[in-house]
């Protein structure tokens, strides 16, 4: 127990009743570790996040992580095809898994006693998993059949791939998470087994285990199961081939008829959340606020939706959880008998006032006060908390990046969104898509 | 005066976790009636808040009178306009849910326990004194018309209406709660008041508060907030018999994957054979990857990402329900799989094993449910609504785990009927054809 302990790096969050109670270590493979107290109910979230995403798949097997995701349920040395989910469920608990551009990542919630048998079978799969060909076959028309439930079946979906696709003119963010559809039809056995022998080590994974558990008794059962898999050493550095400086805006009419209500977006290449570097991001947050956060309140509604009723919606959004460079996104859905051009030139004219005007102190305040609260109301969803560390640790950040934040958004100033602003808004890094359902309604 | 009627500290026991929850129930001078639960660990409060009735309660030519009410409500009150309301909730940091769904107008609230008072009195301001502005209304008549022009070019709504409009008829299940472009295009601010004045009555409301706060005091803020509304509303809509028969109906639309929904007459929640068809459903296609539909048509064939079946107990119809959706080629195979799967069901019911898996998940899972403020008080508030009692929580458990073989094979023979399903399939399906 000794040597458990010296490598037991607490970092106890906060006393305060409105941050969570965190600890973090790493086991001597590697593996890092995050463990996050909420005693309130005898359940524990389970959740191992790998730092592999769709954005590290070799070029032409686009598809291949999140496919691979689906694998991971089928046989192992010693579990059955399936036996992983009946088990969970045999146990009173669920599970699922997820794919993004930066993270593949695997959870169970169940009774916290079961802690132990969640890690014996997800430390199980991490290495020993047995893929059939039968599998192959099956599971690619899973993942088809997915692609045609989210993407074919939806103008909206297939619009927004092409829109992202032309945002990024080199990095992979511009790939669909869960493939192009020529290039799934395509994944074979080799390919999903190459990515699984590199990728799927302790040294590339970070657990996040949140609930009614003690950081102790998590240390233990994790050096256990997970602290025996040896390291990969073949594991590559990851790198990305980054955007080059970009030099002309993008326009693109995305036309089908299963479009009922014609909209426009205008995505901006934005910077992300850093290490240690986070208040262009911060300032990014608010700026999205200010100008289309709400409907009622922010620039874009009130000028496009109550002073005139050129719009029935708009929005700003960002999100700053990226490994890379990140995406500050317009939508306008304009009011019947606006043309989309008007639109268009409706929501550059609130721009282009925001950036002259000064900013309400009101404003400020008030977004500050909904940050705050915000911080509160997360720490009712424990699992929520376990997602927002997870992703953070597998796109680079640091457990104190996490604990930076709230004070970091904090400190915003006016002069730091004006700063940030004018740095992104620049026509040359940016896409604007408009979806219709015929090209005489692109106008 | 306050009652206190009754405070139980409840343990929900399954074989692997214990769950304490102590539920207050408390009375208002006023007669209104909650259910509390004190949790002071996290400084906010979850306030959910149920009205009976709701698009149920459209006046004839009407319809979507009431969903475009509700959304109004967030939309200027008292002497405030949309703008100011949202500004004044923004500053506190609150956040109100108005929704409505077929039975129930649904409100959730979130409150930090620094300004309570606050925001407690700005909701009572969107519960009691709307104003349904006219330059409101059109806006979100607007949002309101636009939402229905495109569910008429998306292959899940436009299956959705076409099930509820075969299967419920004139009944108000038989249409869709947002109205026609027809109906909703004339509604004025008269129809607000009248939709309001309906939908938002004392005899049918219900409440849950989970966190910071305690049971005496909800009891004290009840009259406020709610004590203004009317006493009673006017009469609830008949029950309605599942009026769909077997087959299947083909609508033709041009997309790649075509959706299918299918259902025929279920049980009521009160029916004495409820649970044991709940632990049939587990087995059939209520259970995550486990389920047999999932396996036949999902993990065997790859016929799809996805396929469910639901019990759905309306408070005025029954069914068993479900859906599935699969590429045009491979519709055809995918019903044919389900077909066969609820005949075998019906034919052989469960194993002994099945039956134990499934008590073993559905009574392990239930008191993880448990976990959160809001979560709790949805839970709390509807069990209310359909008139079960907080002990339910406790017993809960020794329902399902009273359910024997014999039991749930019988039900599964007397409720699933393959002959009566009918299909209802969006899209371009190869080898289907609508049945008359």
């Amino acid at each position: 127990m000794k040597r458990l302990l010296a490598s037991l790096a607490m970092i106890f969050a906060a006393t305060a009743a409105t941050a969570e109670e965190v600890t973090t270590f790493t086991l001597d493979n590697g593996m890092e570790v995050v463990v996050i107290e909420d005693h309130r109910a005898p359940v524990v979230v389970h959740m191992l996040w790998y730092k592999v995403g769709s954005a590290d798949e070799p070029v032409g097997a686009s598809g291949v992580a999140h496919f691979l995701e689906h694998l991971l349920f089928k046989a192992t040395d010693v579990l059955e095809s399936g036996e992983f989910s009946a088990t969970v469920a045999a146990n009173g608990g669920s599970d699922n898994a997820f794919t993004s551009y930066d993270y593949t990542a695997y959870f169970q919630r169940i009774a916290a006693d079961r802690l132990e048998l969640m890690m014996q079978m997800e430390s199980n799969r991490m290495n020993n998993l047995q893929m059939t060909p039968e599998d192959i076959v099956t599971e690619r028309n899973v993942v088809l059949e997915e692609r045609n439930q989210r993407t074919e079946n939806s103008p909206n979906a297939l619009a927004r791939e092409q829109f992202t696709a032309a945002l990024y003119q080199n990095h992979r963010y511009g790939v669909p998470i869960i493939g192009w559809k020529h290039e799934m039809e395509q994944l074979e056995l080799e390919d999903t087994q190459a990515f699984y022998d590199l990728y799927y080590a302790p040294n590339n994974a970070v657990l996040v285990v949140a609930g009614d558990v003690e950081p102790a008794e998590v240390l233990a059962l994790a050096e256990q199961y997970y602290g025996v898999i040896p390291a990969e050493d073949q594991l590559p550095e990851r790198i990305r081939p980054q955007e080059p400086p970009q030099r002309a805006e993008r326009r693109i009419t995305y036309v089908d008829p299963r479009v009922s209500q014609p909209f426009l977006v205008r995505n901006y290449l934005a910077p992300e959340r850093d290490p240690g570097a986070q208040e262009e991001a911060a300032a990014l947050v608010y700026l999205a606020e200010l100008l289309g956060g709400s409907s009622f309140t922010s620039d874009l509604g009130q000028a496009l939706q109550f002073d005139t009723q050129t719009a029935i919606y708009t929005n700003a959004s960002y999100g700053g959880s990226s490994l890379d460079k990140t995406t500050f996104s317009f939508a306008v859905v304009p009011a019947d008998g606006i043309t989309l051009s008007d639109a268009e030139a409706a929501m550059d004219q609130v721009i282009a006032d925001f950036m002259e005007a000064a900013i309400d102190p009101a404003r400020m305040e008030s977004i500050r006060t909904q940050l705050r609260a915000s911080q509160v109301y997360a720490l009712d969803d424990v699992s929520g908390i376990a997602r927002r560390y997870g992703a953070a640790l597998t796109q680079s950040l640091t457990v104190e990046d996490v604990q930076a934040w709230p004070d970091v958004l904090q400190a915003v100033t006016p002069e730091d969104i004006k700063a940030v602003a004018a740095k992104v808004f620049d026509r040359n890094q940016s896409v604007t898509g408009w979806v219709v359902p015929s090209q005489e309604e692109a106008m | 005066m306050l009652r206190l009627a009754l405070s139980l500290c409840l343990t929900i026991i399954a074989s692997t976790a214990r769950a304490e929850i102590d539920i207050k129930e408390v009375t208002s001078p006023g007669g209104i009636n909650a259910w509390v639960v004190e949790e002071p660990s996290i400084p906010f409060i979850a306030l959910e808040i149920r009205f009976r009735g709701s698009a149920s309660l459209d006046l004839p030519g009407k319809r979507g009178a009431t969903n475009l009410m509700t959304g109004l409500l967030e939309e200027g009150s008292g002497e405030m306009s949309a703008q100011e309301f949202q500004t004044a909730r923004e500053g506190l940091a609150a956040s109100y849910g108005f929704r409505a769904f077929d039975d129930t107008l649904s409100i959730s609230a979130q409150f930090l326990t620094e300004n309570k008072a606050e925001a407690l009195a700005l909701l009572r301001q969107a519960l009691v004194e709307p104003r349904f502005d006219q330059d409101a209304l059109d806006r979100v008549r607007a949002q309101v018309l636009s939402g229905v022009a495109s569910d008429a070019k998306n292959p899940n709504d436009i299956a959705s209406a076409a099930f509820d409009a075969a299967a419920f008829g004139d009944h108000p299940y038989g249409s869709s709660i947002d109205g026609t472009v027809e109906s909703v295009s004339v509604l004025t601010r008269e129809d607000m008041f009248d939709a309001y004045r309906n939908a938002l009555t004392r005899d049918r409301v219900f409440v849950s508060v989970v966190g910071d706060i305690t049971a005496e005091a909800v009891g004290g803020m009840l009259d406020d907030l709610l004590g203004a509304l009317p006493a009673e509303g006017p009469p609830l809509p008949d029950d309605v018999a599942f009026g769909l028969e077997g087959g299947i109906t083909v609508i033709d639309y041009e997309t790649p994957q075509s959706v299918a929904l299918f259902g025929h007459a279920g049980l009521k929640r009160d029916d004495p054979d409820f649970f044991a068809a709940f632990v049939m459903n587990q087995v059939l296609g209520a259970g995550g990857f486990e389920s047999r539909l999932m396996t036949e048509v999902r993990e065997k064939r790859g016929l799809t990402y996805g396929i469910r079946s639901f019990l759905v107990p309306k408070f005025h119809a029954e069914m068993v329900f479900g859906s599935v959706a699969s590429s045009n080629a491979t519709i055809a195979e995918a019903i044919e799989v389900t077909r066969a799967e609820w005949a075998r069901m019906a034919d052989e019911g469960l194993t002994q094993e099945e039956l134990d898996t499934a008590k073993t998940y559905l009574t392990g899972e239930y008191p993880l449910r448990f976990d959160g403020n809001a979560e709790i008080a949805k839970i709390m508030v509807g069990m209310q609504m359909i008139e079960l009692p907080p002990q339910y929580v406790v017993n809960r458990n020794d329902y399902i785990d009273a359910v024997t073989l014999d039991d749930v094979n019988r039900v599964a023979a007397e409720l699933l009927q393959p002959d009566d399903l009918h299909f209802v399939v969006v899209g371009k399906p190869e080898g289907l054809e609508s049945t008359q």
